[in-house]
């Protein structure tokens, strides 16, 4: 147990090491084979092509590794979507025309869509709403503190816990999970939270705003505080009552922020997998597409065509947050 | 000062938010304080009663039987048998009946006149004393007996002990460090690299390259598995070596993580004082020179940053190390063990809770001591979906 340690502390001062050494001996090989001798004309040549090398050496290991394990698999998915489980024969778009006519992907397209209008929006919400409210306080940072705590928890740990919140225990026994306890308390029956087909995606979702809240309410709560006090001030003065000034102030100067925070947690929620691996593995009609890609990845010997084509619709999801951030982002790089 | 009078310094406004807020802390802590608190608890406690109730004695109904004929004893004109109720199982009685439909009928510590000349007391510690004017018969010998036990909180740290050892969850957590501190620290270096290029050296395509990156934030880690696992199959059977390794899943997550990382980094670094730099150009430092003894040095925060979302991002991972890991026991994860748990030892709290807090302790602590690097960032980095 401990030698594994050892390797791998080696593996990190070693990686560190090479990546060091890679960076040192092109860079003085570049200065090596390309000197600031000879001729003004023949030096300021080398400097120029130096000048050209430098960026893709400095690039060139992050150029590799993301082209290897995200340019080509891209491509590579969108290829094997065309062709059958063994990625054999070309089946041209059949895949996606199982995929329509599947009542699993069917569902996990209907709950995803369900993820995505409750999730994101529950968690901006919440997280502005405990923003404002701890905004003012004098333990609000030890409160934001614990509200935020749950983001540092793995998908599978807030599994393990929520999944404890939801135990059952056949009727008239002692409940140990606290949601039984509490209905059962005011004279409710217990119920398999989870197995209630409808409402258990909504359980499921509790769990992700749990983690994600935190989030949204830490990222407003720095856009709130950028707010200038004029604006409010200047709105107290005009009489404005503190809803007004929350709606017709605050709201709108953080309006970027808020959408940030909204694409951000929904491309996570997109990609949910863990929790309904975990939670259910998608039994009770709570499958996504997530976990139905990753159950026809390895099912029954696994199916790469139909399981790609899943991927590529979780792609093609994407896409349009992608586009806008990198809209967003060339826009920010032209004021620097 | 009356309530009143305080109420109206504090402002019931004040007061409603402050409550408000109180009540929100409480329900976000609540899940994770029951499993904190189950995990401490004593098995069969744990199973029959709401971690709540913790620290106040649980109550127990059980069904028992007083000693038969054998145990008769004469004492002057009263045939007595007597025992312990509790066999030693420690806890108190807090009430026992001779009927199901009465199994409270009775205090401790007090004669219980059961008629026909028969009485029992059963004393809170369990010992019980059963007499009777005429001899004991087979008939209410051996009788049944109903007990509401209490017993007094236990804490132990036998579970922590079980699922470290016992679980394979001390193998896991060597495992999870294992992939975690190499799939940290490497990307940091090719990133910044990588981040300086694209902040301070004019060449073309820059522009392209950087929107590519942002791009790449986003990328579902669901298109890359089918091609890369495929990819570690060729290479694994080319290189007759096998092909799911720590190396492979290093490198996964150094990819993985390398377009948040660059971008990140590169929001910083761009962000330094261009004069300190075009000073060092001017002195004639070159680019490396620039970027090791410059740029690396005052970029120590957003370096601190990404290492604290890299490394929760990597610990807290189930589907890379699924995949590109296995399944295979002494391979798992913490995460990927907590999922073999919750499959095979689903109703068993006490293993559950335990083993789920080996697995968030790390991170909790890397979030309570280092929570200001990682506010700044998200702050610095919040195209990033996860």
């Amino acid at each position: 147990m401990l030698s594994q340690i050892v390797s791998a502390l080696i593996v990190m001062v070693v990686g560190v090491f090479a990546a060091a050494a890679y960076f040192y001996l092109t860079n003085r090989v570049l200065d090596l084979a390309l000197p600031d001798k000879g001729d003004v004309v023949a030096a300021s040549r080398n400097l120029r092509i130096r000048a050209m090398i430098r960026p893709w050496l400095f690039l060139g290991p992050a150029i590799l590794l993301l082209t290897i394990y995200l340019v080509y698999p891209v491509i590579a998915t969108l290829i094997l979507s065309l062709y059958g489980r063994d990625a054999q024969e070309f089946v041209g778009v059949s895949n996606y025309i199982w995929a329509v006519n599947d009542a699993g992907f069917r569902q996990s397209i209907f709950n995803n869509i369900l993820w995505l209008a409750i999730v994101p929006a529950a968690c901006t919400f919440f997280g502005l709403v405990i923003a404002v409210m701890t905004d003012r306080l004098m333990w609000g940072n030890f409160a934001k503190s614990l509200v935020f705590m749950p983001m540092a928890i793995s998908f599978v740990g807030a599994s393990v816990i929520w999944k404890f919140i939801y135990d059952y225990r056949g009727e008239g026994q002692i409940q140990i999970g606290i949601l039984n306890a509490i209905v059962q308390y005011f004279g409710g029956q217990p119920e398999v939270w989870l197995a209630i087909p409808f409402w258990n995606n909504i359980f499921l979702m509790i769990i992700l705003i749990w983690i994600q809240t935190g989030f949204a309410m830490v990222i407003l709560s720095a856009a709130l505080r950028g707010i200038p006090e004029e604006t409010i001030e200047a709105a107290v003065i005009d009489g404005a009552s503190g809803w007004q000034i929350f709606w017709k102030i605050m709201v709108p100067q953080i309006w970027g922020t808020i959408a940030t925070v909204w694409t951000t947690i929904t491309i996570l929620v997109l990609k949910v997998f863990d929790i309904v691996l975990t939670m259910t593995n998608g039994q009770w009609n709570t499958e996504v597409l997530a976990n139905l890609m990753f159950g026809w990845m390895f099912q029954g010997g696994g199916d790469s065509g139909r399981s790609a084509a899943i991927a590529v619709v979780l792609m093609l999801a994407v896409t349009p947050i992608m586009i806008w951030n990198i809209r967003r982002a060339n826009e920010e790089m032209k004021g620097r | 000062m009356s309530i009143g009078k305080s109420l109206a310094r504090i402002g019931l406004p004040r007061l409603i938010v402050n409550i408000t807020v109180l009540f929100v802390v409480a329900l976000w802590v609540m899940p994770t304080l029951g499993i904190f608190v189950s995990s401490f608890r004593d098995k069969d406690q744990l199973a029959v009663s709401g971690w709540w109730t913790a620290f106040s004695s649980s109550e127990r109904n059980e069904a028992g039987r007083l000693a038969g004929l054998d145990k008769m004893k004469q004492e002057g004109p009263l045939y007595v048998i007597s025992g312990n109720v509790l066999d030693g199982k420690g806890g108190t009685v807090k009430a026992f009946g001779t009927k199901a439909v009465a199994p409270r009928a009775y205090k401790p510590d007090a004669e219980a006149d059961l008629g026909d000349g028969i009485k029992l007391t059963i004393n809170s510690d369990g010992s019980y004393r059963y007499t009777s004017t005429a001899p004991f018969t087979e008939d209410n010998t051996s009788r049944r007996i109903y007990l509401a036990v209490a017993t007094p909180p236990v804490f132990t740290l036998t579970n922590y002990k079980n699922v470290l050892t016992g679980e394979g969850i001390g193998q896991s957590f060597v495992n999870s460090l294992t992939v975690a501190i190499p799939a940290t620290v490497i990307p940091i270096l090719v990133a910044a690299f990588a981040a300086y290029a694209l902040s301070w050296m004019s060449f073309k395509g820059r522009t392209l390259l950087l929107a590519a990156v942002v791009g790449l934030i986003v990328v579902p880690l669901q298109m890359s598995l089918i091609p890369l696992l495929r990819l570690y199959n060729d290479v694994g059977t080319f290189l007759g070596v096998p092909s799911k390794t720590y190396a492979g899943i290093w490198l996964a997550h150094t990819a993985f993580g390398l377009p948040l990382a660059i971008y990140l980094l590169r929001n910083y670094i761009v962000g330094l004082p261009k004069e300190i730099i075009e000073s060092a150009r001017v002195d004639g430092a070159g680019d490396f020179e620039i970027f090791t003894k410059i740029v690396l040095p005052l970029s120590f925060p957003a370096l601190a940053s990404f290492a604290i979302f890299q490394f929760l991002w990597v610990w807290n991972d189930l589907l890379v190390a699924m995949v590109f890991l296995g399944t295979e026991k002494d391979k798992l994860v913490l995460t990927g063990a907590l999922n073999a748990l919750l499959g095979s030892r689903g109703g068993n709290w006490e293993i559950l809770s335990a083993s789920a807090f080996v697995s968030i302790l790390v991170p909790l602590l890397v979030f309570f001591s280092l929570q200001r690097y990682l506010v700044r960032g998200l702050l610095a980095g919040s195209v990033k979906g996860g």
